[in-house]
């Protein structure tokens, strides 16, 4: 079967979700830009989008229609060549309608599973939850004659245990999108042994076709991306934590996203992050790690009482950030939630007593935001962090072991086996994370 | 001329868009009845009031699409309430809107139906994405053409002429050239408090200007940088007989006398001879310099028509200053440069101060205005003694509507 006869009808499970509705973006562009070919216009194309909330599925259309606009603003010379033969459109304006028109009447929203029953092709972006994803396959592939294939966005469930759960013979792969989809260059790709060939090679050309950044993960628990990030965040906590014989909980969280947003020159800090994440799907993601990898330290009782006491963060449907570890206006953390007074403490009301204990950053300092676009930012990297490590400030020495151990998750995905490179761990962190430097470096020898 | 006809009392807007620091896509911005508004009462203050005004001018594109309104000439009393009840219009002529205002207003002098003309330009071009904004625009160009057009239809014609001029006479020196037109547009935006570009802190603007052309994104043979800005702005100026002029107590040292003037226009619906010439814009410039008994070479500054960087170099060798081929070492070498012997666009034009696109006719000669009454601040070039003349060429379509005017300072 071709690329584009697998790509006629495809289903995408979680579809309203934040991660499977960027992905329902992608494919439903791919599979319009297929359709509009001249030999293609007669065949059907169809794109089920299957979620268990009719609400947010209404919401979908207006996400669709937004980002879908978007594209074809952004493409608006290969547009005019596609339409060239419709004498009616005629202004970009005119066209642009037309192609958002030709993208949304593929797509389908539906409650009922039953609508993938003819898909050839199935992404599955629902909860981090494996006896689910294997329950939703096992009934796919008892109804389905069309030897369907399942592209899982599981960021940390092993795909061969899906494959043998759900006895799915190889058919699946895992391809794991970041978010927003429509936005990260960067797809982790988790091939099993028992991956069918000709999967592989329709994974491979369907990146390719979204521009997509492929990095290989081995097929472990969390792979590259939460691999590193889920043992980032319980470090972060446990600096927190260690800072608390200085200062209060609330003072200790704000510090160390400080640290790890300002000091680390990276985009966001550590607790923004996993509010940015959610820190429902945090939690879920340790307990789909922690016993596979056999690692106690994947664990935080902090995460577990934030979810306990329904602090959870996530995205709003307008993109906007729910408060979680922190709140937020206009996108910036302005306090930081204390679970004992069970309120947000405002970060004004600490944040200079704070700021003077971490003592100043390095004059050479330069926000994420002036660096992420120089090309020749090594160098910059190499002189910001000489000079934080000739200071003898508790900013400095925070910031000296975060990135040190940074490192050392790195180089443990590598001695783990989860990658065979170093440079692949650095690809997932920068372009996945949008880090302006890889964490494997020699930044502090 | 039966009478001598006098320009004073120049004012421009800020030209808002991308560039500017108080400008964001998302957040709201003024609309056109502000820009009027403070354009017209910052001319009518130096004119000494609405009472010494005979007529009003509105020179706008394309209004009805950008901002959905027609029936510019009526927003003049809305400027004052002294201005009730007299003779206003709107005029049009795409990109030389403004100068068709400078135009009307001079001819209604001449006439002697008025002794002081209120002629102002206008656009709001930011109130929709540059995409949909290129559609509007097109409306410049004839709209049987606009199907085979490119997504951007004015950057696509202009590339054209680019590519044409590229093919004859090499592209290295041409590219060349126009990189170094968009770093004299931006070095003198820089000095113009008003420009769009005041702020620009781009740090190699040859390097920025040299930037490959992708045509998969843009256009073929000019990359963003060689085109002019998408503005919101308006610029006003009187237009005055001597008698404007005293009944407005303004020195003829405050003012410049306008001693020539053209308007020449070409066939919409067919296609430019020569890519690689602009032969309307020459023959505007050259009756214009006839009128006024003058060359081109005794000219000290020009505002010319910069809607892109290539139209800035053709323009050169329109005016008869290069040799086809040879605008672009012409520019290269520095002649058009604010330190050359014939600085153009000093204030930035149409690249560097902005293009509202029915205002910058206006704009070119409030500029003109400031540089020979000594007014152009930060801005301010010398003015040979022997060369006390300045000109705007403006230009709608490609090619099609050209307006030039040859200016002498008044004392």
């Amino acid at each position: 079967m071709n690329y584009e006869q697998k790509l006629q009808n495809v289903t995408v499970l979680g579809a309203a979700g934040k991660m499977g509705s960027g992905i329902l973006l992608l494919t439903a562009v791919e599979m319009a830009d297929l359709q509009l070919k001249p030999e293609n216009r007669t065949k059907t194309f169809a794109l089920n989008a299957i979620d268990v909330s009719p609400a947010a599925l209404t919401g979908l259309y207006g996400y669709l229609k937004t980002q879908v606009r978007k594209v074809a603003e952004k493409k608006m010379n290969a547009l005019r060549e596609v339409y060239k033969d419709r004498s009616d459109l005629i202004e970009n304006g005119e066209i642009i309608e037309q192609y958002i028109d030709d993208v949304l009447k593929i797509v389908h929203t539906s409650t009922s599973l039953e609508s993938s029953y003819n898909s050839g092709l199935i992404f599955e972006a629902i909860v981090e939850d494996s006896a689910l994803k294997v329950k939703l396959i096992k009934q796919i592939l008892a109804n389905n004659n069309n030897d369907p294939w399942f592209f899982t966005n599981t960021s940390s469930v092993p795909i061969s245990e899906l494959d043998m759960d759900a006895d799915i013979n190889g058919k699946i792969i895992g391809f794991h999108f970041y978010n927003p989809p429509a936005v990260q260059k960067l797809v982790e790709l988790i091939v099993t042994d028992n991956t069918k060939q000709e999967v592989i090679d329709f994974a491979m050309e369907y990146a390719k076709r979204l521009r997509k950044i492929i990095v290989p993960s081995n097929d472990k628990a969390g792979f590259i991306g939460n691999g590193h990030f889920m043992r980032d965040i319980i470090f972060g906590i446990k600096q927190a934590q260690s800072l608390m014989d200085k200062m209060s909980f609330v003072e200790a969280i704000y510090a160390v996203n400080r640290i790890s947003q300002d000091f680390m020159v990276r985009p966001m800090g550590i607790f923004q992050l996993m509010d940015y994440v959610g820190l429902d799907v945090c939690q879920k993601i340790m307990l789909v790690m922690r016993p596979r990898l056999n690692d106690d330290e994947l664990h935080s009782e902090l995460i577990d009482q934030l979810n306990s006491l329904d602090v959870k963060g996530g995205q709003n449907s307008d993109g906007s950030q729910k408060p979680g570890s922190l709140d937020y206006a206009k996108g910036r953390p302005v306090s930081v939630y204390d679970p004992k007074k069970k309120d947000y403490i405002a970060i004004e009301s600490f944040q200079q007593k704070v700021d003077d204990m971490l003592g100043a950053l390095p004059t050479s300092f330069k926000p994420w935001k002036a660096i992420i676009g120089n090309k020749s930012r090594d160098k910059f990297f190499v002189d910001y962090f000489n000079e934080l490590k000739s200071m003898d400030t508790l900013g400095s020495t925070l910031t000296k072991d975060y990135v040190l151990n940074s490192k050392n998750i790195g180089l443990k995905l590598v001695s783990d086996g989860v990658t065979d490179k170093e440079e692949h761990v650095n690809t997932v962190m920068l372009t996945g994370f949008f880090h302006a430097y890889g964490p494997i470096n020699n930044y502090f020898g | 001329m039966n009478r001598k006809i006098y320009m004073a009392a120049g004012y421009n807007t800020v030209s808002l868009g991308t560039g500017r620091k108080e400008f964001h896509p998302k957040k709201p911005r003024p609309g056109i009845e502000h820009y009027i508004k403070e354009a017209g009462q910052g001319t009518l203050k130096m004119l000494g009031g609405a009472k010494n005004v005979d007529e009003g001018v509105v020179g706008n594109f394309m209004a009805g699409r950008f901002v959905k309104q027609a029936h510019l000439g009526v927003f003049i009393p809305m400027i004052d309430e002294g201005l009730r009840h007299k003779p206003s219009l709107r005029v049009e002529g795409a990109c030389a809107s403004g100068g068709l205002a400078l135009i009307t207003g001079i001819k209604s002098v001449l006439a002697g139906t008025a002794d002081t003309v209120l002629s102002l330009g206008v656009e709001v071009q930011n109130s929709v994405k540059a995409i949909y904004g290129a559609d509007i625009l097109a409306g410049a160009g004839w709209f049987q053409k606009r199907k085979e057009g490119h997504a951007y239809f004015f950057p696509g014609q202009f590339s054209e002429r680019a590519g044409a001029y590229w093919e004859k006479y090499g592209k290295d020196k041409a590219r060349k050239a126009h990189a170094t037109w968009f770093r004299n547009a931006i070095e003198n935006a820089r000095l113009c408090p008003t420009a769009q570009e005041y702020h620009n802190k781009m740090p190699d603007l040859i390097d920025v200007g040299m930037m490959e052309p992708n045509p998969r994104s843009f256009t073929p043979c000019l990359n963003v940088f060689d085109c002019s800005k998408v503005s919101d702005g308006a610029s006003a100026i009187g237009i005055l007989s001597e008698e404007g002029l005293k009944r407005s107590g303004i020195a003829k040292s405050e003012a410049v006398e306008v001693i020539g003037f053209a308007l020449k226009t070409d066939n919409i619906t067919e296609d430019p001879e020569d890519l690689t010439k602009l032969k309307t814009v020459q023959l505007a410039a050259e009756a214009a310099l006839e009128m006024a008994g003058i060359k081109a070479q005794d000219v000290a500054t020009f505002e010319v028509h910069d809607c892109f960087t290539i139209a800035g170099v053709l323009t050169t060798e329109a005016l008869g200053f290069a040799k086809p081929g040879e605008g672009a070492d012409f520019v290269i070498e520095g002649n058009t440069s604010r330190h050359g012997k014939y600085p153009m666009n000093t204030t930035g034009g149409l690249i560097g101060w902005g293009h509202p696109t029915g205002a910058t006719g206006v704009h070119q000669a409030v500029t003109i205005w400031e540089q020979l009454t000594g007014k152009a601040g930060e801005a301010q070039i010398e003015i040979p003694r022997d060369r006390p003349y300045g000109m705007t060429i403006n230009m709608g379509g490609d090619d099609k509507t050209v307006v030039a005017i040859v200016y002498k300072k008044a004392e």
